[in-house]
C-alpha cells in the first residue's frame, strides 16, 4: 500500500495521504466509534436513572407495588402498578386486534389491488398520516369519538351484552373500548405502511410463478406475498403494539382515569401507565414523582420485552421466508 | 392445443371476496382518517387567524376569547431545531461506525441491537428520563433544552437507522474506485460516501423531525407550562405546540378547544410541510445527480 507513486505533476500522490491519513484517520474513526458507545451510555443510562429515581418512592410505599390496584403516592403513599399495566396492556392489544386485518388489507390494496397510479399516491397519503401527531388524534377522540360512542355503546351493551367483554350496568363514551379504538386509528398507518413495504418486496418471479400455475389474485397473494411479508406484517404488529402501550397523550384525554381491572370494556372504567403519567406530573408531590417513575420504569420494561419478542420472532422467520432469493 | 379450463366457481368466489374485504379494510381505513384530518381542518380555521399566529396566551383566561399559539410555536422551533443539532451529529457518526468501520465487530452488533431497542421507547420514558437525569439528579429546571434532550433521544434511533439504510445503499465500487486512488477512509466517507447519499440522509433526517415535531408526553414531563413567550430554551419553562394543544383540550370551554383546533391545524401544518420538504430533497438530489 505504501509504495510511493508518482503522479503526473511530479508530487506523491500516496505519500501525501499517507501522511494525511495519519492525521486525519484516527479522529474521525474515534469520533464514529465514540458515537456508537454514546449510544450504548444513554441507553444503560435510561435505565440506571430511572431505578435511581424510583427507588426511594419505591421504598416510601405502604402498600404492594405489585398487587395494589390504587394510586395515592401523594396521599396515603399507597400505590401499586396492577390497574395500570392491565389497562396498558389491554387496551394496546384491543387497538392492535381492530387495526392489524385492517391495515394489511390496506398494504394489499395498495401493492396488489389498486391502479399503479393510485397506488404511489396512495401510499403516499399513508405515509403523511403515520406523521399527524398523536395529540391530534386525541383531541379527534374527546371532542368527536367520546360523544359519538354513546350509541353504539349502548347498542353492543343492550343486543350483545350477554358477552362478558360487553357486559356492566353503566355505559360510557369515555372507556377502554373507545381509547382503543383512537389507538387502532393511530397505529394503523404505521402497520400499513410496513406491511406494505414487505409486500412491494416479494420477488416478481415468486408471483409470476404462481400466475403461471393459473392462480387468482387471492392465490397468488395466499402461496407468494403473504408467506413471503408474514415477518415483516408481524414485526410492524409489534412496533404497532410498542407504540400504543407507549402513547400517552391520546390515551390520557380519553381515559376515566379509574383504577381497577375489568373486561367490561364499555363502562366508564379504565388507565394507562402512560395516560397516568400525563395525568398525574402535574400535582406530584417528590414521591408522586418516583413512584410515576417507577410506573415508566414497568411501561419500558414491558415494551422492551414486546420488541424484544419480534425481533426474535422475525429472526427465526428469516430462514423459511426465501427472502434470499 | 387445448383450451385453458375455467376457473371453477369455488375459486372465483373465494377471490372476488377476498378482493371485496381488501376494499372494504381500505374503506374502513379512509373513514377515520379522513375525519380527523377534516375536523382538524373545519374546525381550525375558525382561530387559525394572525392574531393566532402572533399572540401568546399572557393574561388570557380560560374562558375569554383571542389568545394565540406564538408562544408555542416559538417553543417548538426552538426545540425541534435544538434536538436536531444533538442528535443528527450523533446519529450520522453512528450510522458511519456501523457502515464504514464497525461491520461484524461485536460491538457494531450490541450497537445496532440497542438502536432497534431505541426506536420502541415509549416517548413519555425518554421524557421521565430527562426530567430524572436532568432535571431531578443533576438540579437543571424545568426548560426548553430539556425538551430538545428528550426529543434527541427520540430521534437519534431514527436517524440512524435511515442514515445506515441510505449508507449501505453506496455501492462498493464507489469506495473501492477512491481507494484505488490512495485515498484514506475518512476522506473516502466524507468526500464520497456521504455526499452519494446526501439525499437519502436529508430525507430521514427531516422525517425523524417531523416525527419528534408532534411528539407532547416528553415536553410534558421536561419543559412544563406557560402562557408567556419565552425565546430562551435555556431557562425557565417553555411552551410547544403539542403542549399547547393538549392543554388547551383540557380546558372545557368553546374558545380554548376552538384554540386547540387552531393549534392542531399549525402543528399538522408544520408536520405535512417538513414531510413535503423531505420529499422535495429526495426528489432533488436523487442520488444519480449528488455532487
Amino acid at each position: 500500500m505504501a509504495t510511493p507513486v508518482r503522479t503526473r505533476d511530479g508530487g506523491s500522490a500516496l505519500g501525501r495521504s499517507a501522511s494525511r491519513r495519519s492525521r486525519g484517520e484516527s479522529p474521525f474513526r474515534y469520533a464514529s466509534t465514540g458515537a456508537g458507545i454514546f449510544l450504548l451510555v444513554i441507553m444503560a443510562a435510561i435505565g440506571v436513572f430511572l431505578v435511581v429515581e424510583a427507588v426511594p418512592a419505591l421504598q416510601a410505599n405502604k402498600g404492594s407495588f405489585f398487587t395494589d390496584l390504587i394510586w395515592e403516592p401523594n396521599g396515603s403513599q399507597i400505590f401499586g402498578i396492577g390497574a395500570l399495566a392491565f389497562g396498558t396492556v389491554v387496551s394496546a392489544t384491543l387497538a392492535l386486534i381492530m387495526a392489524v386485518p385492517v391495515a394489511v388489507g390496506v398494504a394489499l390494496f395498495i401493492s396488489h389491488y389498486a391502479p399503479r397510479r393510485m397506488a404511489g399516491v396512495l401510499g403516499y397519503v399513508i405515509d403523511l398520516l403515520a406523521a399527524v401527531p398523536s395529540v391530534v388524534y386525541g383531541l379527534w377522540g374527546v371532542i368527536f369519538l367520546v360523544p359519538f360512542m354513546q350509541g353504539p355503546s349502548e347498542f353492543l351493551n343492550e343486543y350483545l351484552g350477554f358477552i362478558p367483554l360487553f357486559g356492566g350496568d353503566l355505559v360510557a363514551g369515555r372507556s377502554m373500548l373507545t381509547a382503543s379504538i383512537v389507538l387502532a386509528v393511530m397505529i394503523l398507518p404505521i402497520v400499513a405502511a410496513i406491511s406494505r413495504e414487505v409486500f412491494l418486496q416479494v420477488p416478481r418471479m415468486h408471483e409470476e410463478a404462481a400466475l403461471a400455475l393459473g392462480a387468482t389474485r387471492w392465490e397468488v397473494i395466499k402461496v407468494a406475498v403473504l408467506p413471503f411479508g408474514r415477518p415483516g406484517v408481524i414485526s410492524a404488529s409489534m412496533l404497532g403494539l410498542g407504540r400504543a402501550m407507549g402513547e400517552t397523550i391520546a390515551v390520557a384525554l380519553i381515559f376515566p382515569a379509574t383504577f381497577g381491572i375489568s373486561f367490561e370494556i364499555l363502562t366508564p372504567q379504565g388507565n394507562s401507565i402512560a395516560a397516568n403519567i400525563a395525568n398525574g406530573f402535574g400535582e406530584a408531590t417528590p414521591i408522586g414523582r418516583g413512584a410515576l417513575i417507577a410506573s415508566g420504569l414497568v411501561l419500558f420494561i414491558i415494551t422492551l420485552l414486546v420488541n424484544t419478542g419480534a425481533r426474535m420472532i422475525v429472526a427465526r422467520r428469516k430462514e423459511f421466508s426465501g427472502a434470499a432469493s | 392445443m387445448t383450451t385453458i379450463q375455467r376457473i371453477s366457481p369455488n375459486r372465483r368466489f373465494k377471490d372476488r371476496l377476498v378482493q371485496f374485504l381488501v376494499y372494504l379494510s381500505f374503506a374502513i381505513a379512509v373513514v377515520p382518517l379522513v375525519a380527523v384530518l377534516w375536523m382538524v381542518i373545519k374546525n381550525g380555521l375558525a382561530r387559525f387567524d394572525l392574531e393566532f399566529l402572533t399572540h401568546s396566551m399572557r393574561n388570557i383566561g380560560a374562558t375569554d376569547a383571542g389568545g394565540g399559539a406564538y408562544h408555542a410555536i416559538v417553543g417548538t422551533l426552538e426545540q425541534v431545531l435544538l434536538a436536531s443539532v444533538i442528535s443528527v451529529p450523533i446519529g450520522l457518526l453512528t450510522a458511519i461506525y456501523l457502515v464504514e468501520y464497525g461491520q461484524g465487530t461485536r460491538l457494531s452488533r450490541a450497537i445496532s441491537f440497542f438502536v432497534d431497542v431505541m426506536t420502541g421507547i415509549p416517548s413519555v420514558v425518554s421524557g421521565l428520563f430527562i426530567l430524572a437525569f436532568w432535571i431531578l439528579v443533576l438540579g437543571f429546571s424545568f426548560s426548553g433544552f430539556a425538551g430538545a434532550l428528550a426529543l434527541s433521544i427520540l430521534m437519534m434511533p431514527t436517524v440512524v437507522r435511515s442514515a445506515e439504510e441510505m449508507l449501505l445503499l453506496v455501492p462498493n465500487d464507489l469506495r473501492e474506485a477512491s481507494y484505488a486512488l490512495g485515498v484514506p477512509k475518512w476522506r473516502t466517507i466524507t468526500k464520497v460516501v456521504l455526499p452519494t447519499s446526501f439525499s437519502g440522509i436529508a430525507t430521514g433526517v427531516m422525517l425523524a423531525i417531523a416525527r419528534v415535531a408532534g411528539e407532547t408526553a416528553p415536553l410534558l414531563l421536561t419543559v412544563f407550562f406557560t402562557d408567556s413567550i419565552n425565546t430562551d430554551p435555556f431557562s425557565g419553562p417553555q411552551m410547544g405546540l403539542p403542549l399547547f394543544v393538549f392543554d388547551q383540550a383540557t380546558r372545557p370551554t368553546d374558545t380554548a378547544i376552538d384554540r386547540a383546533w387552531a393549534g392542531a391545524l399549525t402543528l399538522i401544518l408544520i408536520v405535512m410541510l417538513l414531510n413535503l420538504a423531505a420529499r422535495l430533497i429526495g426528489w432533488w438530489r436523487s442520488p444519480a445527480k449528488g455532487r
